[in-house]
C-alpha cells in the first residue's frame, strides 16, 4: 500500500508557499485504512469469526465449573479434562446452534425453524440500518448517529402508524415513508453540518444520538404520545392498518419487514454501483480531491451521503416498530443502531455480505440467549465473541499474520507504479 | 569495493522481473541502470539491498559469495540505498534520523545525539552538503531531504549507494546538485549505483551505462552513446525523441486572462496579476521552478481556488467565479499537476477512471442510472486508442505503471470536445515511450485548433511542445520567448531576469558547453555567478 502516500511535494525553497500542496500524508493514510478496514477482503471477515468462536470457546472452557473441577487433578487424569472441556464446548454451541438455526430436539418441524424465523426477525432492523452505515463507509464518512436515526425512524413511523386513520396498505407505505424522512432529515443535520461549517460527522452524529433519545423520551411524555388516560412512558399500538403482515402464521414473529431488508439492500447495491449517485459518493469517498478536480461536488455529496445513510437507518427504526414492537417506549432502539456499525463492518460494507452479516449476528445473539438457558454459559461470551470479531476485523494484518497470509498487494518498497 | 550480481533471477508469480542479470560495479564508478518503469531496475536493487530474496544467483563483495537476509545484513557489508520515496522520520531532525537504527549511547542508556551531530557536520562539510544537524526534516525541501538519505547511508561506511530514481522529485536545479554531489562521492571513492531513466542525467554523470529492458539486460552502453541510442536501447525500437511537429497555425485568441491574482491563506500573492492569451490552434509552454504560482494558475482557470482575482475568459464567457463542474462544462480539459493525488481514484477501474468527470452525462448515464455497457464501451475504445497497457477496463487504475495511468488522464480529458486544454506536467515520472505518445496527442489536440496551456517543470518538455513559452517566477510572468530560445536564457528567466535582459547577458557570454546545466557549473565565470543567485534566490 506504499503507492497511496503522496510523493512529498516537490516545492522550490523560499517561493510562495503553495496553499494546496500541504497534503498531509497522515490523513492519506488513515483514509486507506478506513477503506481497508470497512471494505477489505471477504477471507478476513471469516478467519475473524473462525478466530473469535475459537477463543469464545477457551473462554467456555476456563468458566465452566466442570472443567475448573477437573483441571484441579488434570495431571492424575487429563482425559477427564479435555472430556469436560470438550462438553462445555460442544455443549454451549450446539445450544447457540439450537437457538439460533435449528433446534433438532423440537417436537416438530414447525417448532424447530422457529429459532431461524427468529434470528431472521431480529436480523431486520440490523441489516437496514447496516445497510445506512454501509453507505457512508463507501463515500467515506462515518455515521455513527444510526442509532438516533433509529430512535427518531421509530417515533416519527411509529406515530403515523398509532395517530393517523388511513387505509391498509397506504398507511403502512406512509409510516415506513415517515420514518425513512425522520431518519434522513435527522442525518442530514451532521451532513449539512459538515458540508458548511466541516464540523466532524462523528462528533455531531454521536451528539444527536443523545438529543434523539432525550427528545423521544420527552415524547413519550406528552399527550400526543401516550395511551389517554396513562402516564407510562409507552405509546398507543400501532394500528393494524399500519402494522407489518406477519410471513408465516401467527406461531412466529417473523414479518414482512424482512422483505423490506431485502429489498433495501437491493436498493442499495444499484445505488452504489450501478447510480450516478454512487458513483460519485464512492470517488468522494475514495479520493475527495480528485472528485472535486473532476467537477465532482464534493460537499453536497455529503449532505446526500448522510441523508441516504440516514433515512435507512429511520427505515430500520420504523419497520422495529411497525413490524416486531408495535409500540413507541424509550428504549424502542435496543442497541440495533451500534450493532448496526459492527455488521455493517463484518458485512464490508457491500449489501450481500451485510445480509448474511445481520442474519449472523442475530443469530448470535439469539443462539446466545437459548445458549444461557439450556447450558448456563454465560451470554457475555457471546458479547466477547461479537466484540473480537470487530477487533480482529479492524487488524486485517492481525489475522493475516496469524493465519500466515499473505498481505493482499505485495510490498513493493518503490510503489506499485514500478 | 567491487560489487558483482551474477545470474540474479526474481519472479512474482508469472512476472518473471529479473532474469539472470548480470552486474559488475567497480569501486568508485558511477553505474547507471537505465529503463523503462516497471523493466526490473527497483527489483534488482531491492534483491541487491537484501529486501528480496533472488530465486537464484549470487551477490558477490570483492569476490566473495554474500547473502543478505534484509537490509540490515546489506547496510553493515557497506551497501547504502537511497529510495525514491525517502525513508525519514519527518518530525525528527537530521541528526535523529541519521542515528535512527544504529544509536549510539552513553553511560545510562542516554543517546549520544552529540556524536550524530558530529558525524551530520563532518560528512556534510566534507562533501559540501550545508547540512544543519539540528534541522527538522520535514521543514526541509525536498532535494535537502535528499542529502539526509545519502548521508545516513555515509554515516554507515557505504562503500556502494544506491539512488533509485533520485532525480525524480528534484527540480532542475536541484538535480545539477545532485550531479555535483555524486561526482565528489565518487572522487572519494564510493561507487554509486545510479537507477533513472532520464538519459540526459544518465550522460552526465555515468562512468558505465547499463540497460534493462523486460526484466534482462539488453545492452552496456558507453557516457558517450546518443541520447537516440539510449533511448532506442531502453524501449526496444527506434525512438524519435524529437518532436517534428508543424508550425502552429494561430487563430483567434479565445482565451484571455487578465491581472489574475490568487492569494495564499497568508496573505501573499502566489499568482500576481498574470495576464496573457492563447490563440486556437496555440501551445503556450509556462516554464518556471516549481513553487512559482503555476499550479495555483492552473487551478484558478478550472475553478478551484474561489478565492481568484480579475478576470479569465473563455470564448468571451467569464469562467471566474464559476465551479470547476461550470468550467468543465465550458470546455475545459484539465490534467492536473499530480494524477495521484488529482487525476485519478487509484481504487476505481480504469473504466470508471475513464469517465470520472463525465459520468453522469449522457451517453455514461440515463437520468442517474449509469450506462454500464457505454462506460465499459468508451473504456475499450480509449484503451486502444491510447495504448494503454492493461488487463482489461476493470483492473484498477493503481495497479497500472505511472506511464498508463497518465494516458487514462489525457484520453479521458482528450476525449471530447474541448475550447480549452490545459496539463500540468504531463509527462512526470512517465517513461520515454509514453512521452513520446503523449506529446503526440498534445500537439494533434493543438492541431485541431484547441488553445493549449502546458505548465512543465522540465526545460526539455516545454522546448519541445511550445509554440510560445512564459517563464513564471514568484507568481509573475517574467516574460514570454520564443521556442528556439536557448536553456541559458531561459534558465535566467525562471531565476526572475526579464527576457530582454536575459539575452543581452547571454550575447556576452560564450555559450556554456556542459547540456544539462542550463546556468552551467562548467560555464564561464559570469555565468557561475548567475547559477549562484539562482541557487539562492528559490
Amino acid at each position: 500500500m506504499t503507492d497511496q502516500q503522496p510523493v512529498p511535494p516537490a516545492t522550490g525553497e523560499p517561493a510562495p508557499e503553495a496553499p494546496s500542496a500541504a497534503a498531509p500524508a497522515g490523513e492519506a493514510r488513515w483514509a486507506a485504512t478506513f477503506r481497508e478496514i470497512t471494505t477489505g477482503p471477504f477471507g478476513v471477515t471469516v478467519l475473524a469469526f473462525v478466530l473469535a468462536l475459537v477463543i469464545g470457546g477457551l473462554l467456555i472452557i476456563v468458566t465452566d465449573p466442570d472443567v475448573t473441577e477437573t483441571a484441579s487433578y488434570l495431571f492424575a487424569r487429563p482425559a477427564d479434562f479435555f472430556g469436560a472441556a470438550w462438553s462445555a464446548v460442544s455443549d454451549a454451541y450446539s445450544a447457540m446452534f439450537r437457538g439460533a438455526v435449528f433446534n433438532y430436539e423440537a417436537p416438530t418441524f414447525a417448532r424447530g425453524i422457529r429459532s431461524l424465523t427468529e434470528t431472521m426477525t431480529v436480523s431486520t432492523p440490523l441489516i437496514i440500518a447496516a445497510l445506512g452505515v454501509a453507505v457512508g463507509f463507501r463515500a467515506g464518512l462515518f455515521n455513527i448517529g444510526a442509532q438516533g436515526q433509529v430512535i427518531i425512524g421509530a417515533a416519527i413511523g411509529g406515530y403515523v402508524g398509532f395517530a393517523w386513520n388511513l387505509p391498509p396498505v397506504l398507511h403502512l407505505l406512509l409510516a415506513l415513508l415517515g420514518g425513512v424522512l425522520a431518519g434522513g432529515f435527522w442525518a442530514g443535520i451532521a451532513g449539512f453540518l459538515k458540508a458548511r461549517t466541516g464540523a466532524h460527522e462523528v462528533i455531531v452524529t454521536i451528539m444527536l444520538n443523545y438529543v434523539a433519545l432525550y427528545l423521544v423520551a420527552w415524547f413519550l411524555t406528552t399527550s400526543a404520545f401516550t395511551r389517554p388516560g396513562s402516564n407510562q412512558p409507552k405509546s398507543p399500538g400501532v394500528k393494524d392498518t399500519a402494522q407489518l403482515p406477519l410471513l408465516l402464521g401467527d406461531q412466529f414473529r417473523l414479518n414482512a419487514g424482512f422483505l423490506v431488508a431485502i429489498l433495501a439492500a437491493v436498493f442499495v447495491w444499484w445505488l452504489m454501483s450501478r447510480s450516478t449517485w454512487g458513483f460519485r459518493f464512492r470517488a468522494v469517498g475514495s479520493n475527495q480531491q480528485a472528485a472535486r478536480t473532476a467537477g465532482m461536488k464534493v460537499a453536497s455529496s455529503f449532505v446526500l451521503v448522510m441523508v441516504v445513510s440516514g433515512a435507512l437507518a429511520g427505515l430500520a427504526g420504523a419497520v422495529q416498530i411497525l413490524g416486531t414492537e408495535k409500540a413507541l417506549t424509550g428504549g424502542i432502539a435496543g442497541s440495533i443502531g451500534f450493532d448496526a456499525i459492527t455488521v455493517a463492518l463484518l458485512g464490508r460494507s457491500k449489501p450481500l455480505g451485510i445480509f448474511f452479516a445481520g442474519l449472523l449476528y442475530a443469530g448470535l445473539n439469539v443462539g446466545g440467549r437459548a445458549m444461557e438457558a439450556s447450558t448456563g454459559t454465560s451470554i457475555n461470551i457471546v458479547l466477547v465473541i461479537q466484540s473480537l470479531v470487530v477487533l480482529f476485523i479492524a487488524a486485517p494484518p492481525l489475522v493475516r499474520a496469524i493465519f500466515r497470509l499473505p498481505a493482499p498487494h505485495p510490498v513493493v518498497v518503490k510503489g506499485a507504479s514500478a | 569495493m567491487k560489487l558483482e550480481l551474477r545470474g540474479i533471477t526474481k519472479s512474482f508469480g508469472p512476472l518473471v522481473a529479473n532474469d539472470h542479470i548480470d552486474l559488475v560495479i567497480e569501486p568508485g564508478q558511477v553505474h547507471a541502470l537505465l529503463g523503462e518503469n516497471g523493466a526490473g531496475k527497483s527489483t534488482l536493487m531491492n534483491v541487491l539491498f537484501g529486501l528480496y530474496q533472488a530465486d537464484s544467483g549470487a551477490i558477490l563483495l570483492d569476490d566473495e559469495e554474500r547473502t543478505f537476509r534484509g537490509p540490515g545484513d546489506a547496510l553493515a557489508a557497506g551497501i547504502g540505498m537511497v529510495h525514491q520515496h525517502f525513508m525519514l522520520v519527518p518530525v525528527f531532525t537530521v541528526a535523529e534520523n541519521v542515528m535512527l537504527g544504529h544509536e549510539d549511547v552513553k553511560a545510562g542508556g542516554f543517546l549520544d545525539l552529540e556524536a550524530a551531530r558530529k558525524r551530520v557536520r563532518e560528512l556534510s562539510s566534507r562533501f559540501g552538503f550545508g547540512l544543519d544537524p539540528d534541522a527538522v526534516v520535514e521543514d526541509l525541501p525536498v532535494g535537502v531531504q535528499q542529502r539526509v538519505e545519502i548521508v545516513k547511508a555515509l554515516a554507515r561506511d557505504a562503500e556502494v549507494l544506491i539512488l533509485d530514481e533520485p532525480t525524480a522529485v528534484l527540480t532542475p536545479q536541484e538535480t545539477d546538485e545532485l550531479i555535483e554531489i555524486m561526482r565528489q562521492l565518487k572522487a572519494a571513492g564510493t561507487s554509486i549505483v545510479f537507477i533513472t531513466h532520464k538519459l540526459r542525467e544518465v550522460k552526465a554523470v555515468s562512468d558505465v551505462i547499463t540497460v534493462i529492458r523486460r526484466g534482462a539486460v539488453v545492452g552496456t552502453a558507453e557516457p558517450t552513446a546518443s541520447e537516440t541510442e539510449l533511448a532506442s536501447l531502453m524501449v526496444g525500437r527506434a525512438v524519435s525523441l524529437g518532436l517534428d511537429k508543424a508550425p502552429a497555425q494561430p487563430g483567434e485568441e479565445t482565451f484571455v486572462v487578465r491581472d489574475l491574482t490568487v492569494l495564499a491563506p497568508n496573505g501573499q500573492a502566489v499568482v500576481d496579476h498574470v495576464s496573457f492569451s492563447v490563440a486556437q490552434g496555440e501551445i503556450l509552454a509556462v516554464a518556471g521552478v516549481q513553487g512559482n504560482g503555476q499550479t495555483e494558475l492552473t487551478e484558478a482557470i478550472l475553478g478551484l481556488l474561489p478565492s481568484a482575482e480579475g478576470s479569465i475568459a473563455l470564448d468571451g464567457k467569464e469562467l471566474r467565479g464559476l465551479s470547476p463542474d461550470a468550467a468543465l462544462d465550458a470546455g475545459i480539459g484539465f490534467v492536473p499537476e499530480d494524477r495521484k493525488v488529482d487525476g485519478l481514484v487509484l481504487d476505481f477501474s480504469v473504466a470508471e477512471n475513464l469517465v470520472l468527470d463525465l459520468y453522469d452525462k449522457p451517453p455514461y448515464a440515463r437520468g442517474i442510472a449509469l450506462n454500464l455497457p457505454e462506460i465499459r464501451r468508451n473504456a475499450e475504445h480509449r484503451i486502444t486508442e491510447f495504448d494503454i497497457r492493461t488487463q482489461g477496463p476493470g483492473q484498477e487504475v493503481g495497479r497500472l505503471s505511472g506511464g498508463n495511468q497518465q494516458k487514462v488522464v489525457l484520453a479521458r480529458e482528450l476525449s471530447r470536445p474541448l475550447k480549452l486544454f490545459i496539463a500540468s506536467q504531463p509527462t512526470r515520472g512517465v517513461d520515454v515511450g509514453s512521452i513520446e505518445f503523449l506529446h503526440r496527442r498534445i500537439v494533434a489536440e493543438r492541431d485541431n485548433g484547441t488553445p493549449v496551456i502546458i505548465v512543465s517543470t522540465e526545460l526539455d518538455e516545454v522546448v519541445e511542445l511550445a509554440d510560445r513559452i512564459a517563464v513564471m517566477y514568484r507568481g509573475r510572468i517574467v516574460g514570454f520567448a520564443p521556442p528556439t530560445t536557448s536553456r541559458e536564457v531561459l534558465g535566467l528567466m525562471m531565476a526572475g531576469v526579464p527576457y530582454d535582459e536575459a539575452m543581452a547577458q547571454v550575447s556576452d557570454q560564450p555559450a556554456a558547453t556542459d547540456p544539462l546545466h542550463q546556468t552551467g557549473t562548467t560555464g564561464t565565470p559570469g555565468t557561475t555567478d548567475q547559477t549562484d543567485t539562482t541557487g539562492a534566490s528559490q
